[in-house]
């Protein structure tokens, strides 16, 4: 243990906190930022079952579609690349809407903003957590399509990589932005298949886009897993980094930044 | 001393168990009664000063036109029903309450200034910390939000452990804490960084008495050794003579703002629970002759 510090003559320990107090430097954001994501992954360490769930489930229904494509080895390739953006998107909204609206129904939301915590600080912190364990859902997911399910890419698959963290923050985006809306558990789960499952449907996972009603084919092309979707289709069929990869990676990022500085606008200092 | 009667009662139970706190001095006992606040002292600045304070919510009024101080360095006791407007009142002073008009300032700075956030520390009724995490594991988040130096902060942790005597549960999942053990822990964390207001939304309900008085015996040690300022809301009057200054409250009004003492003595009632039904009844009298203020 560490050892206290000197006691005043009184007996008690000095004051410890040094004043003035600069709560606004960018060493100071970084810390509650860092210290915000140790936090969430440690309410994660509290609960691996939650996390195995998370890194497991992709591989095992990778593994499943691998099978269910069993006579038709280049439609499992297009259809599990794009998967691999699907899964750290759902996981992450849901993961996202049920944490924060703990947050906000537990009162510690309320606490932490009435600390020197600012809304990004705590945004990012949750980034940071969950981008983290999107990398290793990712990675596992990835490794285990290219290198035990023979996954047929042209491209790398570093460039799956990039696509499913975007698309893990754009779920994490998503997932903060309904909670504000949602006032019980039940409800935050029900926003799934409102704001993922049409996305689902419309980002070219079943039938090409531009083979879709033309008004749904005009909706496709303004939601962001859309995007994410082409992008892992272009490493697929072609070697190297194309324009429309760069493109599509772009959306996909601005979609989720914006995302997420909407969601944080929904983080309220003061509420009625 | 004075009269025996105007003792208030947190003196005689600290003073009858002198060894009760090993690491101090018995010092309550020989401050010559604290039916003297601070507050009394002209020099003394409020830390919180409220004038015309209204607060609607949901179209209704839960606060009308309130005005009240709570003095510096003293343990102030917000009293009055449930539903009478003591957490919105409370949650105003700390600065989350949204749609708040009229003056009110606290530590010099308007409620709400991002000045404060470092300088009040706030209790909420539900114990707003993390069920999934350790009592340990969440005092060191908050303590790193507050910006308790990393080299610090493991020693501070253990102060405020030791203070609200979780000290032997700190590796405890909070999930797994009983309600008093849970709302000892939120307490905990607004004592981390030493605030110099305390805002304590009813923390003593559900705890055993042994408990509540050693709080108590915690709160006015705050007071009195670090010149904290405590606002504690109970909604039981018989935590009134724990006090060393009381508001009263009401229908979102406050109908009295003095010594528990002062309080009797003005209303001539022998207990608070008294007094409060003294003041109800002729406030209604006046208020039906003079009209709105």
């Amino acid at each position: 243990m560490t050892p206290p510090p000197p006691a005043t003559p009184d007996g008690t320990a000095p004051a410890l906190r040094a004043r003035p107090v600069r709560h606004d430097s960018t060493a100071a954001h970084l810390a509650r930022t860092t210290a915000t994501a140790r936090r969430v992954l440690r309410q994660l360490a509290h609960d691996p079952r939650t996390v195995a769930l998370l890194l497991l489930v992709p591989v095992l229904l990778l593994i499943l579609l691998r099978y269910v494509f069993d006579a038709d080895r280049t439609g499992f390739s297009r259809i599990g690349a794009s998967l691999l953006g699907v899964f750290p998107l759902v996981t992450m909204f849901l993961v996202t809407s049920i944490a924060t609206l703990r947050e906000r129904s537990g009162g510690t939301l309320e606490r932490l903003l009435t600390m020197p915590l600012a809304r990004g600080d705590l945004v990012a912190g949750y980034a940071l957590a969950f981008g983290g364990l999107a990398v290793v859902q990712a990675a596992l997911a990835t490794g285990a399509a290219v290198l035990v399910l023979d996954l047929r890419l042209a491209g790398s698959p570093w460039l799956l990589l990039v696509v499913a963290v975007l698309n893990a923050l754009l779920g994490m985006a998503l997932g903060l932005f309904v909670s504000a809306f949602a006032a019980t558990e039940f409800q935050a789960v029900q926003f799934f298949p409102a704001v993922i499952v049409p996305q689902i449907l419309l980002c070219g996972l079943f039938v090409p886009r531009d083979s879709m009603q033309p008004v749904l084919s005009a909706v496709s092309d303004v939601l962001p897993l859309s995007y994410s979707v082409d992008g892992m289709t272009e490493v697929v069929a072609h070697p190297g980094v194309t324009a429309n990869y760069v493109r599509d990676v772009i959306v996909v990022a601005a979609v989720a930044a914006a995302v997420l500085a909407l969601g944080a606008a929904t983080l309220r200092r003061r509420t009625p | 001393m004075l009269d025996p009667a105007a003792v208030p009662a947190h003196d005689a139970d600290v003073s009858d168990e002198p060894g009760a706190n090993r690491s101090e001095p018995p010092r309550r006992g020989l401050a010559g009664g604290r039916d003297r606040p601070p507050a009394a002292d002209p020099a003394t600045p409020a830390a919180v000063e409220a004038l015309g304070l209204t607060v609607v919510r949901g179209g209704r009024s839960v606060l009308h036109d309130v005005a009240l101080t709570v003095a510096a360095g003293a343990v102030t006791g917000l009293l009055g029903p449930s539903g009478c407007g003591k957490t919105t009142l409370l949650r105003s002073v700390v600065g989350t309450q949204a749609r708040v008009r009229g003056r009110l300032r606290v530590l010099g700075l308007p409620a709400g200034d991002p000045g404060l956030r470092s300088r009040i520390g706030y209790v909420t009724q539900e114990p707003s910390v993390y069920r999934d995490l350790t009592i340990r594991q969440n005092l060191d988040y908050y303590a790193a939000v507050l910006g308790v130096p990393r080299r610090h902060r493991a020693a501070e942790v253990e102060r405020v452990l030791g203070d609200v005597d979780l000290l032997d549960r700190a590796g405890a999942l909070t999930a797994d804490l009983s309600g008093g053990q849970l709302s000892r822990a939120s307490l905990a964390v607004a004592l981390l960084g030493r605030p110099e207001l305390l805002v304590l939304d009813e923390p003593t309900v559900g705890l055993d008495p042994v408990l509540r008085r050693d709080l108590w015996r915690l709160f006015h040690r705050l007071a009195d050794r670090h010149g904290v300022t405590l606002l504690v809301s109970s909604h039981v009057m018989d935590e009134a003579d724990r006090c060393d200054r009381l508001l009263l409250m009401r229908e979102g009004r406050v109908l009295a703002d003095d010594t528990p003492d002062g309080l009797r003595r003005a209303t001539g009632a022998t207990t608070v629970e008294n007094a409060f039904l003294h003041l109800v009844e002729s406030g209604s009298e006046e208020s039906e002759e003079r009209g709105p203020r």
